[in-house]
């Protein structure tokens, strides 16, 4: 083969190789692609109450992966977000119940206040106890939940208790979209800007790569960690808030398992569980996704039996091709390395 | 004066995580005794040792899993799987010593796909085995549905049951012990034990001295695989029932053990017998708890608890050893002047 | 160490004169007494459910009634194997009797025959075991009756024809699967030749999961005319769900509700009826069974009759059954008359 037609080839493969490395880009197609297939059998797919349904169910659960992604690119973990939902869940309900009338944004704020001083349970016993975020967040898991049933015990708030106006953030759109929907976009914008372009944002993912050089290289890592475990705490406290605007009844049981959904999201999405790579848009396009796959099974008529192992089989795929990617393209810069 | 201080010293030296755990473990077992006086019948003890006896099989191979510095989520799915395999074949008329190897096997089988895409695709443990968390417990829907599967022979029913003559140990417990026996020599005793520590501290340093490491991890989830189908089976024998949903969310409370227990999260330290101390531990309180007719959220609260301070209260022992490491030094460098 | 035995013995002498005392009166045709210094334990299927706190309210109530010492314990998951550990725990405790709404029909048997052989009274209530595990089950209805009337309900208001779903709780929830039993064979029937059951989704009793599994139904089954969802959580969930949706009214939805979580979605029109016993009554009930089965009053005998304070007398039918009495139809005209 003449070098030229080398050169062709490695043009096309770096163009294509751009593409799919783009993990943003990737998921994107993927989403696109599944939702053609999905309306082609289905052409009531793309309706407007079906995407009006789709972006509710992936709000909540998208906004929980911001707050994740900065704990994940970090290195650290957090499994205690859905007991921290399901406590502010229910305490937003309980501020409607017992004060008719307290303003709906001071409920959002108590929620959030909340959230805060959860996760500055976890930000203490992680950043300064130096326990493991796993064993951390899995014993708050235990406790924050354990404390919103001793509190709750079986008692429910009921969508006739809360006022019309703050059900309507879960029920009404502005240009289509949902406004919980438009609360995570702003926000989702707010991280992705955040982490990009400012200073904190960068040590986030300077502490996942390496540890132990970003001590050496002056960043106060114990303050940073603890950072976003009270950002992971203020989100999963909003959330709560939200997650009673969305379903109107709330529980002891509200957001019970949702963390394993949030950190497959988040993996799916192309935040490295290992820290340090990965973006909150790619987390959030990992979000829809899974949306957009269970919200197929459903149109294809799986049976409910089969939709678990399906999503299991999913996030299996999404890593094992991401990692097999990672590979070849390791492979090849290491091929173009030698050349040079 | 300066002799009490250095005696003091020496037991804070000695005073292992185990030791704390098993001062721990007489405390309950007194106050339990003190508090109630069913806590130390016979029924009671049998009752307390079975309630956990599934939990524990599967700790044993997750604490070294968690010593290799990897972690397996889907031990309870595994067992819920293997459940619902065992009340399928039996009831399309396998005969029940054939099925309970087929679902060892399919345990081991499992645990085979773990270890695959975790040493083959190098994968981190965690993402795999929250996927396979879905996707076996999804078999295990697949399988079964909403059926479930109760007409198990009285013979082996009885044995899930059961208890040594003679004695309050539960057979199936009995099983247990024998395992915690098989896992402490190898662990301690065995160059595949020094292996798993040696990756577990330091995983390019074992590659180097000749560990071969995909192998050992692939064992690991292969074993662990094969005793979670274990403790399906036993399961499946104590209450007679095979279902879809069986041992949801047991793997929690294996890993909090398995924690609580002082096997580091970060890989390279932990002993069986701490885990054995905990597993103990946990199940008494429980145990104690219950019988005080406290509620099940606050137990909820403790075991949580219990997890947090099994790092906390070591790294605070650590940190005031520290603190009088350096204080002697202090002195010494003071001394001379 | 004899205290125990000592004791055994002043409880036979107890019993002893205590029967003594019951024949004499019940020559005379009276009420027959219950026994001083019972104590019956209550274990509902997780002491979180709304339903089941209302039901064990009722039951401790009655106790209070009788004189005797009543107690709820239980796990706060619904699961069978932490209901055994609290079965075991009951035993050493040497209640008098225990009453139960089982996990699971089987798993409990052997827990509850070794309750039985230490004399201890076991009664099931809302969701029974074989009957060789207890020895009264206190029904709310007759399971046929149930099963058949949803059917009968929905039926009447979508003229017999067209696609049904069923919304339940768990796969292996033991009450729901014998009441869809009976719906299917209802729907064997003739006259429901143009209704098809085109799916079964499961809830899980979780108000999240009933709440999107409603969502998924519709989008699946265009044609969908009716719902039948025979769990309270889930009722609630899905009425919720279609009261905001351009459906409401379209799809029919008939179900097993509390008045106070359907109230509104009667009177916006989203749900035309529903259907539900007393939970309170249902363990009150029980607990009276329970109370004069460890009196040694009755027997578990069919044919056996026995007095529930305000509900009047019982009798116990085939296989121990005993019913509490055809459910409630709740519709706008009667729902204000409800409050639980």
């Amino acid at each position: 083969m003449t070098d030229q037609g080398k050169s062709i080839v490695a043009n096309n493969n770096l163009w294509v190789g751009t593409l799919v490395r783009s993990r943003e880009a990737s998921l994107v197609l993927l989403i696109l692609a599944l939702t053609a297939t999905t309306n082609i059998l289905n052409p009531r797919f793309l309706s407007p109450q079906s995407l009006k349904d789709l972006m509710l169910n992936v709000s909540i659960i998208a906004l929980l992966v911001l707050g994740q992604t900065v704990i994940i690119l970090m290195r650290q973990i957090d499994l205690s977000i859905s007991s921290i939902v399901g406590i502010t869940a229910f305490l937003s309900g309980t501020l409607f119940v017992n004060h008719p009338g307290i303003p709906n944004l001071v409920v959002v704020l108590i929620a959030v206040g909340a959230g805060l001083a959860l996760g500055a349970v976890n930000a203490a016993l992680i950043a300064w106890g130096k326990i493991p975020a796993l064993i951390t967040t899995l014993g708050t898991l235990y406790i924050f939940r354990g404390a919103d049933y001793a509190w709750v015990h079986g008692r429910q708030v009921n969508a006739v208790n809360v006022p019309g106006s703050f059900l309507a953030v879960g029920t009404s759109t502005c240009l289509g979209i949902p406004l919980l929907t438009w609360i995570v976009l702003i926000l989702l914008a707010l991280f992705s800007i955040g982490l990009r372009q400012y200073r904190t944002g960068r040590e986030f993912y300077a502490i996942g790569s390496n540890p132990g050089a970003a001590v050496l290289a002056g960043i106060n890592v114990n303050r940073r960690v603890a950072t976003g475990f009270l950002i992971s705490g203020v989100i999963a406290g909003l959330a709560g808030a939200l997650w009673l605007a969305r379903f109107g009844t709330v529980d002891a049981t509200a957001g019970e398992g949702i963390e394993l959904s949030v950190i497959t999201s988040t993996v799916v999405g192309g935040v490295a569980i290992t820290g340090g790579v990965g973006t909150v848009v790619g987390a959030v396009l990992g979000a829809l996704l899974l949306s957009v796959f269970s919200s197929t099974l459903v149109f294809l008529r799986v049976p409910s039996f089969w939709q678990q192992a399906f999503q299991g089989a999913m996030l299996l795929l999404a890593i094992a091709m991401d990692a097999y990617l990672a590979h070849r393209h390791a492979l090849r810069s290491r091929v173009k390395w030698s050349h040079v | 004066m300066s002799e009490n201080e250095s005696s003091t010293r020496r037991l804070a030296r000695r005073l292992s995580w185990e030791a704390i755990l098993g001062a721990l473990l007489l405390i309950a077992i007194s106050g339990g005794g003190f508090i109630n006086k069913d806590f130390l019948t016979a029924e009671n003890w049998a009752n307390l040792l079975a309630n956990f006896v599934e939990i524990a099989l599967m700790a044993l191979p997750l604490s070294l899993i968690v010593i290799t510095n990897e972690i397996d989520l889907s031990v309870a799915s595994i067992l819920g799987l293997s459940s619902c395999l065992l009340g399928l074949l039996w009831e399309f008329k396998c005969p029940m010593p054939a099925a309970i190897v087929i679902c060892l096997f399919a345990g081991a089988l499992c645990g085979a796909l773990n270890g695959f895409l975790i040493v083959r695709f190098r994968l981190p443990s965690l993402a795999v085995t929250i996927g396979t968390l879905a996707l076996f417990r999804g078999f295990a829907f697949i399988l079964l549905g909403d059926t479930a599967v109760a007409d198990f022979p009285p013979e082996y029913a009885a044995f899930g049951l059961g208890v040594i003559a003679h004695t309050f140990v539960p057979a199936p417990f009995a099983i247990f012990i024998f395992l915690a026996i098989v896992f402490w020599v190898v662990l301690h005793h065995t160059t595949i034990g020094r292996s798993l520590y040696s990756v577990g501290g330091n995983q390019t340093a074992a590659f180097f001295s000749g560990v071969n490491i995909h192998r050992l991890k692939m064992l690991l989830f292969i074993c662990s695989g094969t005793i979670s189908a274990l403790a399906g089976i036993i399961y499946t024998f104590r209450f007679s029932s095979s279902r879809a949903d069986n041992g949801t969310g047991f793997e929690l409370s294996a890993i909090a053990a398995v924690f609580l227990g002082g096997v580091m999260v970060q890989g390279g330290k932990g002993t069986i017998t701490g885990v054995v101390l905990s597993l103990l531990l946990i199940g008494i309180i429980n145990n104690v708890l219950t019988l005080a007719d406290v509620s099940n959220e606050i137990l909820r609260i403790v075991t949580g608890s219990l997890l947090i301070l099994s790092v906390l209260l070591p790294n605070l022992i650590a940190s005031t050893r520290e603190r009088w490491r350096f204080m002697r030094r202090q002195r010494e460098i003071a001394a001379p002047v | 160490m004899n205290n125990p035995m000592n004791q055994s013995i002043t409880i036979k002498i107890a019993a002893l004169i205590l029967s003594l005392t019951i024949l004499g009166t019940t020559s005379h045709g009276e009420e027959k007494e219950i026994k001083k210094g019972l104590k019956i334990a209550f274990v509902p299927k997780n002491i979180n459910n709304p339903y089941n706190v209302i039901e064990t309210g009722g039951s401790m109530v009655a106790c209070k009634e009788m004189g005797v010492e009543g107690k709820v314990v239980g796990p706060s998951d619904p699961s069978a194997s932490s209901q055994v550990s609290y079965i075991n725990t009951l035993i050493t405790q040497r209640e008098s009797a225990i009453v139960l709404a089982a996990n699971d029909p089987n798993a409990l048997i052997p827990y509850l025959k070794r309750a039985m052989d230490q004399k201890i009274k076991v009664v099931t209530m809302d969701s029974d075991t074989a009957p060789e595990g207890r020895s009264i089950f206190v029904n709310q209805a007759t399971s046929e009756g149930i099963g058949r009337g949803q059917v009968q309900m929905l039926a009447k208001e979508i003229n017999n024809q067209g696609e049904i779903a069923i919304l339940s709780a768990t796969p292996n929830a033991t009450n729901q699967n014998t009441w869809i039993k009976f719906m299917q064979e209802e729907l064997q029937k003739p006259e429901y030749k143009g209704m098809k059951l085109v799916k079964i989704a499961y809830g899980n009793d979780e108000d999240q999961k009933s709440f999107t599994e409603t969502q998924g139904l519709l989008q699946a089954y265009p044609n969908l005319k009716g719902i039948i969802s025979p769990t309270t959580v889930g009722v609630a969930a899905a009425a919720r769900y279609l009261s905001t949706s351009p459906l409401k009214g379209k799809v029919a939805l008939v179900g097993l509700g509390t008045p106070n979580q359907m109230r509104e979605f009667v009177k916006d029109g989203t749900v035309k009826e529903f259907a539900l016993w007393s939970p309170a009554d249902l363990g009150y009930l029980a607990a009276y069974a329970a109370a004069q089965l460890a009196s040694g009053n009755i027997e578990g005998k069919e044919g056996e009759t026995f007095t529930a304070g305000k509900l009047g007398s019982r009798t116990i039918g085939k296989d121990g059954v005993v019913i509490l009495g055809p459910p409630t139809v709740f519709t706008a005209e009667n729902i204000d008359q409800f409050n639980f």
